[in-house]
């Protein structure tokens, strides 16, 4: 039309038709409604365990064993085995994964196919269904060789396992922030390759690598279907005395909660569930106060 | 050696570098680091060692061919049926429930994060899809089964049939969809970031709006890893077990019916768990047997997602 007309209308700069800008505007709508989803329905799963449990979050719950009568149960011997398998899980998987992140990022080389081979293993591994190092537990630890029964020991090595490569991955991302010249200026006064690690290298990292420690054990915390398969969840009225002892946690006693029929009981469930909520909160906070308090830009 | 060549002709003193004696700490610590590496690689061994063994010896008395062909699946009656696929079907159902939630919304969030939000809507997000990502899944099953279900069953509309029953395959899928919302969601926003300003400015520049650089520019050009996040999204979702366990029931149901109860092959792992089998007997062994196809079907997803990423990282960096 401009055109026949020989005189061609130009829009002012900026301006778009106003079926682009109502397009625009609807698919932006639709963008946000995505990013509701999620966040209304944080939400709204709050409000519910909090609306259900709270009347039931009291000393009883955090200082009473299980018992059948839902009025005088408690949760202290999953919290107390909550405490000594993820303090043990601690204990074995946050060395094993530091030296295995220090040995991909300092020593191996890349072009190696074993290095690879390693590498590709752990990507895989971070993706492998929790059930299945249940069914690793069971046959090798509990049942085969391993032998070693339904016990604390079973499960932290299980859970080992099943948070290693987070912790590999995290303590990778840690090591390769801390700058080359860093690496170059302690080797260049004489530094053996150890040293340089575990005097410059090491503090250097320590924030990144506490964090992403502390992300994997939250994880180990909440993770009930591999210990399912342990056999968790015998019915256990004492505290965990040692490595071999028969145990329960937090997300199992829950489970076993939520599967009774009672409504009593799912009352108890949601109060546990506050308790365990409150902890994985607690751990979040304190991995951001380490990220934002030690992290350094270089 | 060295010194007495030095002497004998009188040319200067060459200095070797590097270390004048073999550092056996050094080594060691070399070798202990690398050992801790080689735990992975244990790893993935032994959870191939420990479901083929016992599969095997299944696959003896049950033929493989029955086995992913029967259609009734009641392992621990007597005369007992081994039939995977009901178990197959219900994985089905609530993994196709999940994706109806994660795969338009992980996305929809994705572009709003990396192509619309502002840094200050960024931080006040981000947190909540974190939040959303460490909620432990059993609370996720408590969730589904005492505020979804309900729902659901309050406002099912009439012409969709029959409501929801107490436990079915619908409100664990949708919740489970939930939940891995955030790893598509930051995955496939890792994808958009990755593409380079400059095609979208080539784009504003021709006169695209932003809807057209979002669509046709930066969707397409990180589709690679955004296919690689919908691929982890659904190997995270056949594998998640404590959701479907405690919402979508514990009968093995051949059926395409979302509304009914059904029982998972991950649910089927953990109960037959439960009921603690003793070593050695068919029951025990069709744990391991059921184990064996979910980690093949979840490794095949796996190992297709970590490649279409490594594809897209090439290619921008």
């Amino acid at each position: 039309m401009s055109v026949a007309s020989g005189l061609p209308s130009s829009p002012a700069l900026g301006d778009q038709p106003d079926r682009d800008r109502v397009k625009g505007a609807l698919f932006r709508a639709l963008l946000l409604l995505s990013l509701a989803v999620g966040v209304v329905t944080l939400i709204a799963l709050l409000a519910q365990v909090v609306l259900k449990g709270g009347s039931r979050l009291n000393e009883a719950l955090i200082f009473h064993f299980p018992s059948s009568d839902p009025d005088v149960a408690g949760a202290q011997s999953a919290i107390a085995g909550t405490i000594w398998v993820v303090g043990l899980t601690a204990l074995i998987c946050i060395p094993i994964g530091v030296g295995a992140a220090i040995y991909l990022e300092e020593y191996a080389d890349p072009e190696r196919w074993w290095n690879r081979l390693i590498e590709l293993n752990i990507q895989n591994l971070a993706a492998v269904p929790s059930i299945v190092y249940g069914i690793l537990g069971l046959g090798f630890l509990v049942r085969g060789f391993g032998g070693l029964g339904q016990v604390v020991l079973a499960a932290s090595l299980t859970l080992t396992l099943l948070v290693l490569p987070i912790v590999i991955i995290s303590a990778r991302e840690a090591l390769r922030a801390v700058p080359n010249s860093i690496r170059e200026a302690a080797l260049a006064l004489g530094a053996t390759r150890w040293q340089m690690i575990s005097r410059q290298l090491l503090p250097a990292a320590v924030p990144g690598i506490a964090t992403g420690c502390i992300l994997a054990l939250s994880r180990a915390i909440g993770e009930a279907a591999p210990l399912v398969l342990l056999g968790g969840l015998t019915f256990i009225t004492f505290n965990p005395s040692g490595l071999n002892s028969a145990f329960t946690v937090l997300p199992i006693q829950i489970f076993n909660w939520i599967s009774r029929p009672q409504e009593e009981f799912r009352v108890l469930a949601a109060a546990a569930i506050i308790v365990l909520l409150a902890l994985l909160l607690a751990m979040n906070a304190s991995a951001i106060y380490l990220r934002n308090r030690f992290e350094r830009k270089w | 050696m060295q010194a007495t060549d030095a002497t004998a002709t009188p040319r200067p003193v060459t200095i070797r570098l590097g270390a004048t004696r073999p550092r056996w700490g050094e080594r060691a610590i070399a070798a202990a680091l690398c050992l801790c590496a080689l735990v992975s690689v244990a790893t993935t061994v032994g959870i191939v060692v420990a479901l083929a063994e016992p599969s095997l010896e299944f696959f003896r008395s049950i033929p493989i061919g029955s086995f992913l062909t029967g259609t009734k699946w009641s392992p621990l009656f007597s005369p007992p049926d081994f039939g995977v696929l009901p178990l197959i079907s219900a994985t089905l159902v609530t993994t196709a429930c999940a994706l109806v939630v994660c795969i338009p919304f992980g996305l929809g969030s994705a572009i709003y994060l990396s192509e619309y939000a502002t840094v200050s809507t960024r931080k006040v997000v981000k947190p909540f899809l974190e939040v959303l990502a460490g909620i432990p899944t059993v609370v996720y099953g408590f969730f589904a089964l005492t505020f979804v279900t309900p729902l659901l069953r309050e406002v099912w509309p009439g012409f969709l049939g029959d409501p929801p029953q107490v436990f079915n395959a619908l409100s664990a899928g949708l919740v489970m969809g939930v939940m891995i919302l955030p790893t598509v969601a930051s995955l496939s926003e890792d994808a958009l970031s990755a593409v380079p300003r400059s095609l979208r400015e080539g784009a504003y520049a021709l006169g695209a709006t932003k809807l057209h650089v979002s669509t046709r520019v930066a969707v397409p050009a990180a589709l690679s890893g955004i296919v690689a996040s919908f691929i982890l999204g659904i190997s995270r979702a056949v594998g998640e077990t404590m959701i479907v366990l405690i919402a979508a029931g514990g009968t093995p149901n051949l059926s395409l019916n979302p509304v009914e109860a059904m029982q998972t092959m991950t649910a089927f792992i953990a109960a037959a768990g439960l009921g603690d089998q003793p070593t050695g007997s068919i029951g025990y062994k069709t744990i391991f047997a059921v184990g064996s196809t979910l980690f093949i079907a979840t490794l095949a997803m796996n190992i297709v997602s970590i490649r279409l990423v490594r594809r897209f990282r090439e290619v921008y960096e």
